[in-house]
């Protein structure tokens, strides 16, 4: 309910943004102004979106004319596409990818939802001091604990396989937690007063108030901690090793970039490369224009990773 | 923001009732809390705090995986202070970071301005500027190191239409840090959605007294809309510099492969790849735990400035100073 609201606000909010420029009155000068900026804006997105042009342009090339840079690919091939699959496992890592992705996500939806339901609801001795650890540990750069915690996964014997990619997930992430916990705090203490009087649980205030009522929230969440998984190059690198079999997305495209790049040895396919570097790309852009507003409102009103 | 707003009003009301009401915690209260928080609780314990300590332990030891580690005093911190590779991963990461943060503020409060005169049709350009995020980073690495090309890459063609000669991108050792700032400057997409929310804030009566009052644009600029935003800045000013210190995914798909991690020379190598290929590659637990220890003294060391110099700068509503 309430990002809802929040959200439908804000575009209502956007339409009769004049900015600074138009200040109530439209005169001629700022009706100029206004195309210039939009000219100026559409070059930059010219600018931006390029790349994604030339890529999906190059993956439909030739071997020899991938970097002919032509906006339209002479002769078009659609080779690239059958071919890529049996260069590499490609297809088994979007699957692992996938299937990491959603584990991390779900588990550190779940647990992070949970903490921060502990911390928006109770009264409790130390809950500033606790709260104050979690913010500071959002603080704490990865690589500090990188070693010591790959030591701990050899000792438990999951080096070698997935779920050192998604494991520490069960314990909810401090920002998230974070996240999560201004949201709660959002909803009516009423309604949980009121359930709790019905004889509702400390978790069913939580699994049947808190939880529906965050929907919006939640799935900002694991949005968010999927793109991350997805994006992740340095765990599946320190805990896969050489079993091309469990890679991930980053891992696989990397493999293939030294083994066709001629300055590592390569012979030059770079059609398989670009095309292997769309197919990983593809996924993320679609969860995102299916998800925009979630992403938007998320990143807008918390402030993302960087 | 507003989620925030209501959030805070919410304790604000819970807040005098609990003194009165409740001067002592309920016990089955508190219990039920611990429940909830323990997820937390155990995860920052094995994997926040001990990893810490074990870090700090391991940083004074020798350890190659296969033997007990043996403990050598102040050893590895010694020789990191001697070891050449670190003043040049140290600086090649300042500079990099030198360079990207201060562009990446400008160049997204730029576009954040811009979309911020548009009447319509700002949705399309936020998408523009955001689906780049979205792409995965060693994608981004791939597709950047076919666009740098030096001899037949989109981006010296393009230059070479208006008779610039580009250089060796990737190659040339003083242009592999603008290489990686540019592949990084494609990307903060997020910032701009940041600032573009901060901006939207602005109350627009501070614009009207201020044009009512004959300002310049830049006047109002530099006088309201930056002291306005200025939290948001000052925290994408952190945010991007942690993570521009820990730079390590495009380095090390462009330089950090074996086989292609030399011919950049010394000029790509980042300290978190430097303490990736120590810790991984020549298995030196003990000297790269110590080379980690000192990334995060840095880091923190870097953000407690920013934070004492921002809390003189930033301007933050409702502030009684």
């Amino acid at each position: 309910m309430s990002v809802d609201t929040a959200l439908d606000r804000k575009e209502t909010n956007d339409a009769p943004t004049a900015g600074p420029a138009g200040i109530g009155r439209r005169s001629t000068g700022s009706r100029i102004m206004l195309v210039l900026y939009v000219a100026v804006l559409a070059v930059l997105a010219v600018i931006f979106l390029y790349p994604f042009v030339w890529l999906l342009s190059a993956s439909f090339k030739t071997r020899a004319n991938v970097f002919d840079n032509k906006l339209i690919p002479n002769p078009a091939t659609f080779a690239n596409y059958i071919q890529v699959w049996h260069v590499a496992p490609l297809l088994r890592w979007l699957g692992n990818s996938g299937l990491v992705g959603v584990l991390a996500a779900g588990t550190v939806t779940f647990s992070s939802a949970v903490v921060a339901f502990g911390f928006a609801y109770f009264r409790f001795r130390a809950k500033n001091t606790m709260f104050g650890l979690v913010l500071a540990s959002m603080m704490l750069p990865t690589m500090v604990t990188m070693i010591p915690v790959f030591l701990i996964w050899k000792n438990l014997g999951f080096v070698g396989t997935r779920v050192p990619l998604w494991g520490s997930n069960i314990f909810g992430s401090a920002f998230y937690i974070f996240m999560l916990r201004q949201f709660f705090l959002g909803i009516p203490r009423e309604l949980f007063e009121a359930a709790r009087v019905d004889g509702c649980s400390y978790f069913g205030l939580f699994w049947r108030i808190a939880a529906p009522l965050s929907r919006p929230a939640l799935i900002i969440v694991f949005v968010f901690e999927f793109q991350a998984s997805w994006d992740d190059l340095l765990r599946p690198l320190i805990y896969l090793g050489n079993n091309v079999n469990l890679y991930t997305v980053p891992l696989g495209l990397n493999s293939l970039y030294v083994q066709f790049n001629p300055i590592a040895g390569g012979n030059g396919d770079f059609q398989y490369i670009v095309t292997a570097a769309l197919l990983a790309t593809i996924p993320m852009i679609v969860i995102f224009l299916a998800g925009q507003r979630y992403f938007v409102e998320g990143i807008a009103t918390q402030g993302h990773k960087g | 923001m507003s989620v925030i707003n209501r959030g805070s009003t919410g304790s604000k009301q819970r807040t005098p009732a609990a003194a009165r009401v409740r001067p002592q915690y309920d016990a089955r209260e508190t219990r039920a809390a611990f429940a909830f928080i323990s997820p937390w609780i155990i995860g920052f314990l094995v994997f926040t705090a001990g990893p810490m300590i074990w870090s700090l332990v391991l940083s004074f030891t020798n350890y190659n995986l296969v033997d007990t580690p043996k403990n050598v005093g102040f050893k590895n911190y010694r020789r990191m202070f001697d070891d050449p590779r670190v003043h040049t991963a140290l600086g090649n990461t300042f500079l990099y970071a030198v360079m990207f943060v201060p562009l990446a503020i400008a160049v997204a409060l730029a576009l954040a301005m811009l979309l911020n005169r548009l009447t319509s049709g700002a949705g399309f350009f936020r998408t523009a500027f955001y689906l780049p995020v979205m792409t995965p980073a060693v994608a981004v690495a791939v597709l950047f190191s076919l666009l740098l090309n030096g001899d037949y890459g989109l981006i010296n063609k393009a230059l070479a239409l208006v008779g610039i000669q580009g250089p060796q991108w990737l190659t040339d050792p003083h242009w592999i840090k603008p290489s990686i700032v540019l592949m990084g400057l494609w990307g903060l997409g997020a910032a701009v959605v940041i600032f573009l929310a901060a901006l939207k804030n602005v109350p627009k009566d501070l614009y009207e007294a201020a044009a009512i009052d004959g300002a310049s644009g830049w006047r109002r600029f530099r006088s309201i809309t930056v002291p306005m935003i200025s939290p948001a800045i000052f925290f994408q000013v952190i945010v991007l510099t942690i993570a521009a210190l820990q730079m390590f995914d495009k380095v090390y798909v462009l330089f950090g492969n074996p086989g292609s991690a030399t011919y950049a020379g010394n000029a790509s190598l980042f300290y978190s790849m430097y303490l990736f290929q120590e810790a991984f590659q020549a298995l030196r637990m003990g000297y790269a735990s110590a080379l980690a220890w000192l990334l995060f003294v840095i880091i923190m060391v870097i953000t407690l400035i920013q934070v004492k110099v921002g809390n003189r700068i930033v301007y933050y509503e409702g502030d009684r100073r």
